[in-house]
């Protein structure tokens, strides 16, 4: 029921033609005069545009609006914009509804006929409902002005780095032994050419140093709860078996260490370290820690080498993990990638063929501290005749990542550059299309093209051993359509690089429960907007930055952790954020007492006031899901901007 | 046979953090879907009250969607399986009343899903057309007065 004093504004958007384009706006607007309560109706072209809010600040002051409603996109796309033009006309913005005929109707429904007919539905609820809202104080709580960054790559250091240089605590945690991501381990940058080390290692130490960054390595997030400006989070620091004030990282213990054949993690697999270990040597922090599942001690219980040979006594075994309990205001994730496993394509012969690498074996070949000293050579130690690039691993295929992974066209380039230029040797480029997009993307690729790379437009097919020729004895013969000429071509070479694409960070999805953020079909985080929200989440206060949104060169990752420390600290500059008010309440009056609703609350907000035998809610905890007021028997909960009678209303409207 | 010219009414509650985000994303990809559905976003499946849904088929609904997060993935933890348990509970009240099961369901679409639940509205909408108008005022009215009684006493709440 609307009250007769009601005058309802109704403001019909064209949004340019994608709304009137399918919608008959025009009856939409005419069938909106005919609903209780509402004194105009308008269509406009753009209504979140200035002359759009324009018409609607004119009505409330002109008319003496007591309620608007506008139909257009998607409330999560400008129901605060409308909000506020409410607000700035002096009309609580709270009785103000939104009917979504964009999104949800013109954009999915072709037919005009049945298009129209729904928008008509969807405004109905709209009108009937906002007749049932009330005007609402926003509800303003403090900001703490700490900020944690979530994973020590690139995009998480700028992040980092940029909110302690303005001033403001990070704290910044890593699950790796030493900070610097997937950009550590490269050898040259595209299209520059810059070596990745000589522009990153100084950040990485301005982070080891910095008196607003606390650094958290060997540590994960275990916990997170609280909320926007508010945020409590629980973090795990593993143990690293090193008491940190002592050690001094002279590097005598991994020197002794006993276990020598580890897989180096940060070498990709192609060289060995020891059980207690820096990763590399620009490793921030630059002390080692003991890894429990190949030491010794831990798993014989015997050894302790280290322990006798470490001259400042730094060395403890029974060093435990530690439990961090923080309190933060905001939280940028960037958690990143990691590489496509090229052994699910069994046809390349990763892991089954020598010579065979990935994308990230070939930077630690590359590398001037690799494990070859930065000498391209295949595995009996010779500088290879002929290497081939097959691009696309993984990616782009229906079968495993459907998306492109941007950045291998141009590491591949890199890659065909840095052979040609250490080696002289033949380089071959199996493409499906060169996408070079960046600034100066396009020129590397034309000056590598002037090199005498070899491009072969195709997908490669297999990786060989069978010779069908004399000259392909011995080699690895690359078998693919040139697709350009028409004809299957067999190329013998010496070393195979393939161009892995990006995938989400192992531990992604774990993250996401801990967070409550959505993730796209590819695992990838899912950004509040694609493109005008790309380093805000869902959810108020916590930022995305870099690979984890999907997969990102070394500049825009920068770009992204610059911007959500931008995010993060407009937020905490401000020190005080408006909440939504969707919070639950009990009415005491009507509380029978009987405590179904805590059973059924997610954060323990309600406890149980036994003095007056009434449920009560306490607001700060109430995130507002509204589960305890479906399950109260009594009828006493009720959940702002959601009360049962709005949802009535708008039942009603919909089916009207 | 069912009867082609029936358009079903179906009433959709979506959360807010996941099926109604997913359906947005529907409309952003342009996948197109029949135009029996009418959304009601909510902040979670957990706040799907039953009476809602009884609601709904009242006042003239054919079918009724309800739409949360994938079990784990719920925004609020654990809301999602407080509307997986109302569930069985909601189905006998169906039962009880003589409404087909077939005409509520649950599912979970994530904020990612679009296609999915595109396909849903596609595939609902077409097993409750092969089932016809619900005629809640013919069959069930008559039967269920206690529920305009409830509806009196929630609005009056």
């Amino acid at each position: 029921m609307i009250a007769q004093d009601e005058k309802i504004g109704v403001y019909v958007c064209h949004c340019g033609t994608n709304i009137s384009g399918t919608v008959d706006v025009s009856a939409v607007a005419e069938y909106a005069r005919t609903l209780p309560g509402v004194a105009i109706v308008r269509e406009y072209k753009y209504m979140c545009s200035e002359p759009g809010q324009d018409l609607i600040r004119k009505d409330i002051e002109e008319l003496n609006l007591t309620r608007v409603v506008v139909s257009s996109c998607s409330p999560l796309m400008h129901e605060v914009t409308f909000r506020k033009a409410c607000n700035d006309a002096g009309l609580n913005g709270f009785l103000f509804q939104m009917s979504n005929i964009r999104e949800q109707c013109s954009w999915v429904h072709d037919d005009r006929e049945r298009a129209t007919a729904k928008a008509k539905q969807l405004l109905a609820a709209a009108v009937l409902r906002v007749g049932q809202q009330v005007a609402m104080e926003e509800r303003i709580v403090p900001v703490r002005p700490e900020t944690l960054v979530i994973g020590a790559g690139i995009a998480g250091i700028e992040a980092a780095v940029r909110l302690a240089d303005a001033g403001r605590k990070v704290y910044l945690v890593e699950r790796l032994p030493s900070i610097g991501g997937h950009m550590a381990q490269f050898d040259k940058t595209f299209p520059t050419l810059d070596c990745a080390a000589c522009i990153l290692t100084p950040k990485m130490v301005s982070v080891g140093q910095h008196p607003n960054i606390e650094l958290l390595t060997y540590s994960e997030v275990e916990a997170i709860t609280g909320y926007v400006g508010n945020f409590r989070v629980r973090v795990r620091r593993r143990a690293t078996s090193i008491d940190p004030t002592k050690c001094v990282g002279c590097g005598l213990c991994w020197e002794k260490c006993a276990v020598k054949k580890v897989p180096s993690e940060f070498d990709a697999g192609m060289s060995m370290r020891t059980a207690i270990y820096v990763p590399f040597a620009q490793a921030v922090p630059n002390k080692p820690v003991i890894d429990r599942e190949h030491c010794l001690h831990f798993t014989r219980g015997k050894c302790g080498i280290c322990q006798k040979t470490c001259p400042a006594d730094a060395i403890d075994f029974d060093i435990q993990d530690e439990i961090l309990d923080l309190e933060v205001g905001a939280i940028i994730v960037a958690t990143g990638f990691t590489l496509f496993d090229a052994g699910e394509l069994a046809r390349y012969g990763y892991g089954r063929l020598d010579n065979v690498l990935t994308a990230l074996q070939f930077e630690r070949l590359s590398h001037a501290s690799g494990p070859t000293g930065g000498e391209i050579l295949t595995k009996s130690g010779e500088r290879p005749g002929a290497v081939a690039i097959l691009h696309c691993i993984g990616s782009r295929d229906e079968n495993h990542l459907k998306y492109c992974s941007r950045v291998c066209c141009m590491y591949s380039l890199k890659f065909a550059h840095l052979v040609r230029e250490k080696t002289h040797a033949e380089v071959y480029n199996f493409y499906i299309d060169m996408r070079a997009f960046g600034k100066g993307y396009e020129e590397f690729y034309r000056r590598v093209m002037s090199e005498g790379v070899h491009f072969i437009r195709g997908k490669a097919a297999e990786v060989s051993t069978v010779a069908e020729t004399p000259e392909e004895e011995g080699k690895l013969i690359v078998v693919g359509e040139d697709t350009l000429l028409g004809v299957t071509r067999r190329i013998p070479v010496d070393m195979v690089i393939l161009a892995s694409g990006m995938r989400p960070a192992e531990g992604t999805e774990k993250l996401a429960r801990i967070l409550s953020l959505g993730c796209t079909r590819d695992g990838f985080y899912l950004e509040k907007h694609v493109k005008l929200a790309p380093v805000d989440s869902p959810s108020d206060g916590i930022f995305l930055a870099g690979a984890c949104t999907g997969p990102k060169d070394i500049p825009d990752a920068v770009a992204q952790g610059a911007a959500a420390a931008a995010g993060a600290l407009s937020l905490i500059d401000k020190g005080r954020v408006i909440i939504e008010p969707i919070t639950s309440e009990i009415n005491p009056e009507v509380c029978a007492g009987c405590q179904l609703c805590i059973m059924t609350c997610p954060y323990t907000a309600i406890h149980f006031d036994s003095e007056r035998n009434v449920s009560v809610i306490t607001e700060e905890l109430c995130k507002g899901c509204g589960t305890c007021v479906a399950g109260c028997p009594s009828g006493a909960a009720r959940q702002k901007s959601y009360e049962d009678s709005q949802i009535y209303a708008e039942i009603e409207g919909v089916l009207a | 046979m069912p009867d082609q010219q029936f358009e079903p009414k179906i009433v959709g509650f979506l959360c807010r953090w996941c099926s109604y985000t997913g359906a947005d994303l529907a409309g952003t990809s342009r996948i197109q879907y029949p135009s029996n559905i009418a959304p009601i976003k909510v902040m979670c499946s957990g706040r799907v009250d039953p009476t809602f849904v009884i609601t709904a088929f009242a006042d003239g609904a054919d079918g009724v969607l309800i739409a949360g997060c994938h079990p784990g993935d719920c925004h609020y933890s654990v809301g999602n399986y407080k509307a997986m348990r109302r569930f069985p509970m909601l189905a006998k009240l169906l039962d009880q009343f003589g409404i087909e099961r077939a005409r509520l369901r649950l599912e979970w679409i994530s904020a990612s899903e679009g296609h999915l639940y595109a396909d849903l509205v596609k595939s609902f909408s077409e097993e409750v057309r092969a089932l016809g108008p619900l005629r809640w005022k013919q069959r069930i009215a008559p039967l269920c007065e206690s529920v305009d009684i409830a509806r009196s006493q929630a609005a009056t709440v």
